[in-house]
């Protein structure tokens, strides 16, 4: 491509706090319209906010992970403006001085190598409410309908540092929205689930020929529901701008909305249309001293970060860095593979039962890890038996989906269900026997020097024996026999 | 004397000596109210219903010998911009028609709580925004000693109501002087105590960092009756002070000696009527005769005061009243409303007064990008300076002594088109809710038949210290007449 390509996020992530930022009012989702509401998140006159310090430890949480200096004093500002769904008219925000300033995340970059992108600060405010239209949008409709139950629901905003290693492609961008919500989910402050709404970004895009010294304007881009769709409205503001340059035409800095539809951005308002939010300290709320003591607490009990985690399956485990990175994607996963490892004889195989058998299971019956009931240690077991050739690895997958089901240990289910090995010689040397009557042609071509068709020779054992003749053994058998004949 | 002209305290003990009852002095204060409020027009709405059935209930009480808290069986009118569950709260705006809060405010609860009787909600400058109690959708309150004249403002209606009896106490809020003016005009004593004494939860925000309530009562003894009742730490308000509940009014006690007072030049200056100087210097050479020293003291950032405050205050209203737009509660305009923006820009522009948008308009412009650092940021400054001028004249003083307004009450109508002078009204008072710091006026004399009151200034958290420099003097002024 001609052109450098600069990509920075402003990221929305509903903090999973009991109650709301600044009342008593319970967090929820789905509830009934106007369930969860109270004088303050509903902006009756006289009401009052009085901070979730909850919410705050949230905050500081996603700050350290992502490595950012913390506030000591820090201010909650009013962003003003009037919507249906601001019942106060202002959205207490922070503006001057936020909780959390000038970290990165490392992401892997399009060079293969890592990348730290530059986090510009991470600040607290609180949610609006919800407004559902009779028609399209709030213009063409006959009515609309306000539900305040997420109104004063916490949110942090993760903002990039465009200064600072700023994303330089789709793929980068991609990377870092995955990073940052895996990175929320493992230290346990959001759920990030998008289609709840717990996860929303605006991204902005701005171009420059190779080798030009400065970019061009930036373009915002709103309203889009999945990573999806970011990826596709980046590529086509990648097009849409590069097509400007091209033409030597000015790219305007602008706001723009995705439409899904068409996959294509469309102007929003200009930059001389963009509202003037009067910022100012909220005097209803003091400034906010954190104690040292607090933010160590917090540093001392933050979990597990991935790329900790990363590190320590690949160095202590052995495992490959492509499997590491499959099983780092869900925490969940990731911890069972730790708490299975120390039981395990094999981790490299561990590692791929989990991610080939295990997960694939789980995906394809739509369950999570943490809803089944197997055990990590007999999960360990199970490895264990399959490398020691006591269980063949047909066997081993239907004694995996018994012990999802059922949570017995595969010695158990194996037991009962008769599905031990055959390693009896006498018993084994009875389905030899069938099997050479049965297939004297490959018996010849063996004798004759094709040793390679022994397998169908084993093959025809495992299907007589419903696959639990020991591998091993049977080879032994029959290569003793072809001697003798 | 009707009962409704005695005394909280004598009131007090003439219920617990069960020689009235909590009912009688409700009839009492209600049959006043009937007599006389068409005239001068203090109260909003009226409780009476629920002042009778409390009055009942503590009477139970005084049946059955239980323990009573003082402000039992005492009336008590409440300022309309404090917000009382399943009671009209209108702010005297027409924006907030039909309004009735779905919860109330922790300064009435603790009223309610002590036993106190709810007499109704007075009337008031829309939003606490104005010194005459003429902004009002309900019309103007009247001044007890000349029906022609205001009350001051803006909690007018609340001390016309006291001064009339028909209330015994009552309570206000105070961002500018909206307390102490109105009690200066109405001849009563009003106190606004330190910022954070009193928690805002349920007061409707006009300038958050300046609003405070206060109590008013006839006398100092029941103005520190009615503040200890509303004086409790909140933690519904993160600007709520934690302090133990005080007890002003057993603690009163008229003593002067090696009080030193301060006296600040900058505020006997011209401007001041000199009928109101004449009286307070009296007042202040009673003091002084009677065990006080009197000190100058400088606090030079005094002219800025009023810039600042109207500053202050409206950028804080601005955003504070955005929440007033016809969507949730009150009024919505209804014709021609073509979309959602006419909606709010019929309503807003119908449903508040006109002194109300100008104070929005203004706060809305010093907010906005590229004036914020030239006004708000700098307002702020000064703001700091006015304080370490209070600050510093506290290292010499224990109070300060000074007019708490520059003329005597103004007919009606009289400034109605002249906002600035109108706003000159406040210049005595608003330091100290830029100061945060307390602040109670009092009669000192007369002026042919108008009131004229004189403001003691305390430390932060001092109420004790100008409660009892307030109390010696009300004796000392008593015995003299």
């Amino acid at each position: 491509m001609d052109y450098d390509v600069i990509i920075g996020f402003e990221i929305h992530a509903e903090l999973k706090t009991a109650t709301k930022l600044f009342c008593d009012c319970e967090v929820t989702y789905g509830a009934p319209q106007n369930t969860h509401i109270c004088p303050l998140c509903t902006g009756q006159p006289g009401s009052l906010p009085v901070l979730n310090k909850k919410a705050v430890e949230f905050c500081v949480r996603a700050g350290l992970a992502m490595n950012c200096s913390i506030n000591k004093y820090s201010l909650f500002a009013r962003k003003n403006y009037f919507y249906p769904d601001l019942p106060k008219g202002y959205q207490i925000s922070q503006y001057e001085l936020p909780l959390c300033e000038n970290g990165y995340i490392i992401i892997n970059g399009d060079d293969g190598e890592a990348y730290p992108v530059g986090i510009k600060r991470i600040h607290l405010e609180e949610d609006a409410g919800k407004l559902v239209h009779s028609s399209q949008s709030i213009s063409s409709s006959e009515y609309s309908l306000a539900d305040y139950n997420r109104s004063g629901i916490p949110l942090i905003e993760i903002v990039t540092d465009h200064t600072t290693n700023p994303m330089r492609s789709v793929k980068e961008a991609r990377n870092y929205l995955e990073k940052i919500r895996q990175i929320l989910r493992y230290i346990e402050v959001s759920d990030c689930t998008i289609e709840k709404g717990q996860f929303r970004c605006d991204v902005n895009i701005s171009l420059k020929k190779k080798g030009s010294p400065s970019y061009g304007n930036r373009a915002e881009i709103k309203n889009m529901t999945s990573f999806k769709f970011i990826s596709e409205a980046l590529e086509y503001e990648i097009k849409r701008q590069s097509k400007l340059l091209k033409e030597g035409k000015k790219i305007e800095q602008e706001t723009r909305l995705y439409n899904e539809e068409k996959k294509i951005t469309l102007p929003m308002r200009s930059k001389e249309d963009a509202p003037d939010y009067r910022y100012f300290p909220d005097p209803d709320l003091i400034e906010l001293e954190l104690e040292k003591e607090f933010i160590n607490e917090i540093r001392k009990t933050n979990p597990v970060l991935p790329d900790e985690l990363l590190n320590l399956i690949t160095e202590k485990y052995k495992v490959s860095q492509e499997d590491a990175y499959l099983l780092t994607r869900n925490k969940a996963v990731a911890n069972f593979f730790t708490e299975c490892a120390p039981h395990s004889d094999d981790n490299k195989k561990l590692a791929r039962w989990i991610i080939n058998n295990l997960l694939k299971h789980l995906e394809e019956n739509s369950l999570t890890i943490e809803s089944v009931k197997i055990k990590p240690k007999d999960f360990a077991s199970l490895i264990n038996l399959i490398v020691k050739g006591e269980v063949t690895d047909r066997v081993g997958k239907t004694v995996l989906e018994e012990m999802i089901a059922s949570g017995k240990s595969p010695e158990v289910i194996i037991d009962a269900k008769g599905l031990k090995p055959i390693e009896d010689t006498k018993e084994l040397n009875k389905f030899v026997d069938d099997a050479f009557s049965a297939h004297p042609e490959v018996v010849e071509q063996i004798q004759s020097g094709e040793t390679k068709a022994i397998n169908v020779l084993i093959g025809q054992v495992m299907r007589s024996s419903k696959g639990k003749a020991n591998a091993n053994k049977l080879r032994e058998l029959i290569l003793e026999r072809i001697e003798k004949e | 004397m009707e009962l409704c002209d005695h005394s909280a305290a004598e009131l007090g003990r003439k219920l617990r000596s069960k020689e009235i009852s909590a009912k009688e002095i409700a009839g009492s204060v209600l049959k006043r109210i009937e007599e006389k409020d068409k005239q001068y027009n203090a109260f909003i709405t009226l409780t009476d219903e629920l002042a009778l059935k409390q009055a009942e209930e503590v009477d139970k009480k005084i049946s059955q010998n239980e323990n009573l808290s003082p402000l039992a069986g005492i009336p008590v009118a409440i300022k309309d911009n404090i917000c009382t569950k399943g009671i009209a709260t209108t702010c005297g705006s027409k924006i907030l028609e039909g309004y009735i809060p779905p919860y109330s405010s922790t300064a009435v609860q603790n009223l309610i709580d002590d036993g106190a009787l709810i007499i109704g909600k007075t009337n008031l400058d829309q939003f606490g925004m104005g010194s005459s109690t003429e902004n009002s959708h309900f019309g103007p309150t009247k001044n007890p000693h000349n029906p022609e004249y205001v009350p001051g403002g803006s909690s007018g209606g609340s001390a016309t109501a006291v001064a009339l009896g028909e209330s015994v106490l009552a309570i206000g809020t105070d961002t500018g002087g909206s307390v102490r003016m109105p009690a200066a005009f109405c001849g009563v004593v009003g106190m606004k105590p330190t910022y954070g004494r009193i928690s805002r939860y349920g007061v409707v925000a006009y300038a958050s960092s300046l609003d405070q309530v206060g109590g008013f009562g006839r006398n100092v003894g029941d103005t520190a009756l009615v503040l200890d009742s509303i004086c409790s730490y909140d933690k519904n308000d993160s600007t709520s002070a934690n302090l133990p509940k005080p007890n002003f009014y057993p603690s009163l006690k008229p003593d002067l000696k090696n009080l030193k007072i301060g006296l600040p030049k900058e505020y006997f200056v011209e401007g001041i009527d000199t009928r109101i100087k004449e009286k307070i210097l009296a007042a202040v050479k009673l003091l002084e005769e009677n065990g006080a020293e009197v000190h100058e003291v400088f606090l030079p950032h005094t002219k800025y005061a009023i810039s600042t405050y109207y500053l202050i205050a409206t950028a804080e209203a601005s955003s504070n009243l955005a929440r007033f737009d016809g969507v949730r509660f009150g009024y919505r305009a209804k014709e021609d409303v073509t979309d959602l923006t006419t909606m709010y820009e019929k309503t807003r522009s119908e449903g508040f007064g006109k002194e109300v948008i100008r104070r929005i308009m203004l706060g809305s412009y010093v907010l906005s990008a590229g004036y914020y650092d030239a006004y708000y940021l700098k307002a702020q400054k000064v703001r700091a300076l006015i304080q370490h001028d209070l600050e510093s004249a506290f290292e010499k003083v224990d109070c300060i002594i000074t007019p708490v307004t520059p003329t005597l009450p103004f007919k009606i109508g009289e400034k109605n088109e002249d906002p600035l002078q109108m706003y000159l009204e406040d210049i005595f008072t608003v330091s100290l809710n830029l100061a945060g710091l307390p602040g109670i006026s009092l009669n000192c004399g007369y002026v042919n038949e108008f009131p004229v009151g004189f403001q003691i200034i305390g430390k932060a958290f001092d109420e004790t210290t100008i409660l009892n420099t307030a109390y010696a003097y009300e004796q000392l002024h008593s015995n003299n007449k």
